[in-house]
């Protein structure tokens, strides 16, 4: 007779892929080199992305959309609701830290060269990831409805209604009519918390799934190395060991979340007034402050274009060569390879340098 | 300490042994004390804030213009809704409108000068004493104030 404990597992192998789950998550190794701490990045993203559904569901219970109601249920849960303060500030601090990480992980990805066959998907779901997170930033940053979340929305949505002929039925699209009104708030809301996470649970499961499937990259110049010697090769499991450590990290992160939000708790600001002006040194959010400074400083004609007109094609330019990067990366017929990593560099510099310029700009 | 664990065979409870469960004790009751700290905050951000109580204030129930002797109108009371009574005689009386049975909202019967719960034909007289039917409690009688044209209503006082 077997023990209970046995006979139900018996009862689940046959009925349940659970062995096959695990030899996956065992088969994985992870090298470990000089750059093994890149590895953890993607992990802390995703435990980031964690933290964004646990607290963004607990919002939910006290959040109501309406542009009379918006400002005050987030008021009423900062104020009233037990925690509320820490819940909501954990939520601001982490989607900030996530898109931090995203970007992280994105360049660290990029220098290692983790992209090349056969992973070019898995490269392609993460910068769709990124775009998805961009929204989420977006979108969120609309539902408390004060001022600086109002005029940022204004703007942002009045910049892709530059482009010719798509330009203006996506800014019907996104503002829900003419103007940023009490619908535009029930469209972000909906975006934010339905129509991006169900897509990002889909590319989540693929990104993830495709890295478990595949493996960590080694990065090439580390596998020339190992090539020639091959004693210096060295792996830990995926599981347990490696997980145990990206644990700690997320321990800690969650540790340093808390310290922020108890710290420096997210203010909530003025309740939006569409028939007030715009506050001065009004700027988005500092993912989009490269951007929003770009698009400021270039001229209104640059060479007989508008200028406007030629900074989102510019971005749009930046983000079809970020997705399609993996495809860009060879050797025949142009030596393309040695320039990724140069105009990566030159990039990173210029979103450095604009982001910290538009931050002190008046 | 290398001697320690070299001698494990010699002793029952080697000291590498202990210090090992030491540790894990100690790391054991540090991840259930941290992980008590973030589950609390989230228990106690699911139970809901009490309303903002209406203490002492007091709440304009109606204008004086809007009742006749013999008619009764509901008001807001906080999150919940009181029964203003203007008696035949023309006295105020003021009260709870959740019935006290299963929280129906209860109605002035101007045929019966009571007032009555439709749900489970509760009834309660006009101090909101449960008269007949199922009602286990009177309805709290609140205080009542004229003041200009406005009758206003509030939470009666503890002596």
């Amino acid at each position: 007779m077997a023990s209970p404990a046995s006979s139900i597992r018996q009862w689940l192998d046959e009925r349940f892929p659970l062995d096959d789950i695990k030899s996956l998550a065992e088969k994985k190794k992870v090298p470990v080199h000089r750059y093994s701490y890149w590895y953890f990045l993607g992990g802390m993203t995703l435990f980031l992305f964690g933290v964004q559904v646990l607290t963004g569901a607990l919002l939910l219970l006290y959040y109501r959309p309406g542009a009379d109601e918006a400002f005050e249920s987030v008021q009423f849960i900062m104020t009233q609701v037990h925690f509320g303060w820490l819940i909501r500030s954990v939520h601001s601090w982490s989607a900030n830290l996530l898109i931090f990480m995203a970007f992280a992980h994105l360049f660290s990805v990029l220098f290692l060269r983790s992209y090349r066959k056969p992973r070019e998907l898995t490269w392609v779901s993460g910068i769709l990831l990124l775009f998805l997170m961009l929204g989420f930033g977006f979108s969120g940053y609309l539902l408390p409805w004060n001022t600086l979340s109002y005029f940022a929305t204004k703007v942002g949505t009045e910049i892709p209604a530059q482009i010719p002929i798509i330009g203006r039925p996506t800014l019907l699209f996104l503002r829900g009519g003419e103007d940023i009104t009490g619908s535009t708030l029930t469209r972000m809301f909906g975006f934010h918390v339905a129509i991006l996470p169900a897509i990002a649970t889909l590319l989540i499961g693929l990104h993830v799934g495709l890295i478990q499937w595949f493996g960590m990259s080694v990065p090439p110049s580390l596998e020339g190395e190992w090539q020639a010697l091959p004693a210096e090769r060295r792996e830990v499991r995926f599981f347990p060991n490696f997980v145990l450590r990206e644990l700690m990290a997320w321990y800690v992160a969650l540790g340093l979340l808390g310290a922020l939000a108890a710290l420096f708790p997210w203010g909530l600001g003025v309740k939006a007034d569409p028939f007030a002006s715009a506050p001065a040194g009004i700027k988005p959010e500092w993912y989009f402050l490269f951007m929003f400074q770009t698009l400021k400083l270039i001229p209104a004609k640059v060479l007989g274009m508008d200028g406007e007109m030629l900074g989102i094609l510019a971005f749009g330019v930046i983000g079809a060569v970020a997705l399609l990067l993996p495809f860009l990366d060879r050797e025949k017929p142009f030596n393309t390879r040695r320039w990724i990593s140069g105009l990566a560099c030159v990039f990173l510099g210029y979103m450095a340098v604009m982001t910290v310029y538009g931050w002190v700009a008046k | 300490m290398h001697s320690a664990s070299s001698a494990s065979t010699v002793g029952p409870e080697p000291r590498s042994v202990l210090r090992r469960h030491f540790v894990s004790i100690l790391l054991g009751t540090g991840l259930l004390a941290s992980a008590a700290s973030f589950l609390y905050p989230i228990l106690r951000y699911l139970v809901p804030p009490k309303l903002p109580d209406l203490g002492g204030d007091a709440v304009l129930a109606a204008k004086i213009s809007e009742l006749k002797p013999n008619t009764a109108k509901t008001f807001r009371f906080g999150s919940r809704p009181g029964l203003l009574v203007e008696t035949a005689s023309g006295e105020y009386r003021a009260m709870s409108a959740t019935c006290t049975h299963l929280g129906c909202t209860v109605q002035y019967r101007p045929d019966l000068r009571e007032i009555w719960c439709a749900c489970h034909n509760g009834m309660y007289d006009l101090n909101g004493r449960n008269i007949s039917g199922p009602p286990p409690r009177p309805l709290e009688a609140f205080e009542v104030q004229v003041r200009g044209d406005g009758i206003f209503v509030r939470r009666k006082q503890e002596a």
